[in-house]
């Protein structure tokens, strides 16, 4: 086995993700496979760090989780807001702009 | 020149599978709560994977901030929010589902094929002579040294978030909070004056006491006002009918 594979898991992980925020309609859901984007990018920086020998990447993977962080606090922040004045947690229920 | 130990390439195989899975399972669940667990195996095995790949510090941050941290927040959120219909799966955009499984293939076979045929032009080095003073010791001489100006700005978008969260989360009033002269009025001029008097408790039965129980009406159905309205789309409602006592025993002993 070479390090490689672990790219081939990030790549099937990120783009099973990215289905999942197209397909699912519960924000929160929606959130999640962002998550699992950000966590999919992760293993690859980390696994460039240790086919590349330096530590760089995982300095990367740190600040990528730091940025997740705060993006979890403010987007959920975001859903609670949408959710008090609409109440519904549907991505299609906020479509005010449209009409 | 680094060289995979077999213990590694077994863990590998029995591993990503399960968190492949367990991905594909977020998906297609229909529940949130069930969706945020998937997730959260799938990030206890990212965290194996940074441990097994030289990365002990960010296995544990993992650990810490996504499993703990962040899935929290996610099931305190879901918590809050509750059930709605937003759960179901139904396509809501006709078609969408076949062009985003395509378009999924098509964006997954590129990533796949571009990894499979680029070449870093050497070998894998592995993270032995970085990890020579320990990976903690290094991350940390990277970070206030090269990464020190990153650093600071995530300082200030740490603080931004925060402050943004709350800013967010406050919940300003735009009409007055009705008094409680507004209430009683409110509820005698309302459609019906069966709750006057207020809605009826749930039921109280000799062997179970507690809110997710029907209270009984006269005739013996159920009070459908009698629970709330959580509960019930939840379908954590029970059935007052195995409480009943059936035949009652009236002989009475005497106590001497």
């Amino acid at each position: 086995m070479n390090p490689y594979n672990y790219l081939y898991l990030s790549a099937l992980l990120f783009t099973i993700g990215a289905v999942g925020v197209v397909v699912r309609r519960n924000a929160i859901v929606v959130f999640m496979c962002v998550e699992l984007m950000l966590n999919a990018a992760n293993l690859t920086l980390v696994t460039f760090s240790r086919i590349n020998g330096t530590l760089d990447g995982q300095v990367m993977a740190f600040f990528t989780m730091v940025v997740a962080a705060c993006e979890v606090v403010v987007g959920l922040a975001i859903i609670v807001a949408i959710y008090r004045s609409r109440r519904s947690a549907s991505v299609d229920d906020a479509s005010l702009l449209k009409r | 020149m680094l060289t995979i130990q077999t213990p590694e390439a077994v863990m590998f195989w029995f591993l990503a599978p399960l968190s492949v899975v367990a991905a594909l399972g977020m998906l297609l669940v229909k529940k949130a709560v069930h969706s945020a667990l998937l997730l959260a195996w799938v990030m206890i095995t990212l965290a194996i994977f940074y441990i097994a790949q030289d990365a002990l510090f960010l296995g544990i941050v993992q650990i810490v901030v996504y499993t703990g941290a962040v899935m929290m927040l996610f099931l305190f959120i879901l918590m809050l929010v509750g059930v709605d219909a937003s759960d179901s799966l139904t396509e809501t955009i006709r078609g969408l589902r076949p062009i985003a499984i395509t378009a999924a293939l098509g964006f997954g076979g590129l990533l796949v094929s571009l990894i499979g045929r680029a070449t870093l032009g050497h070998d894998a080095y592995g993270l032995t002579s970085a990890n020579s003073e320990g990976n903690v010791q290094g991350l940390a001489k990277l970070l206030f040294s090269t990464y020190v100006w990153p650093f600071e700005v995530v300082s200030a978008l740490l603080i931004t978030a925060a402050l943004g969260a709350m800013v967010l989360a406050h919940h300003q009033r735009t009409t007055e909070r009705p008094t409680q002269r507004e209430q009683a009025i409110a509820r005698f001029r309302g459609a019906s004056l069966g709750s006057a008097a207020g809605l009826p408790n749930p039921g109280v039965y000799a062997r179970h006491n507690a809110v997710d129980v029907p209270a009984l009406l006269p005739d013996g159905s159920a009070a459908p006002n009698s629970i709330s309205a959580t509960l019930k789309a939840r379908g954590d409602m029970l059935d007052s009918a195995q409480f009943e006592l059936g035949e009652v025993d009236n002989t009475v002993q005497e106590e001497k």
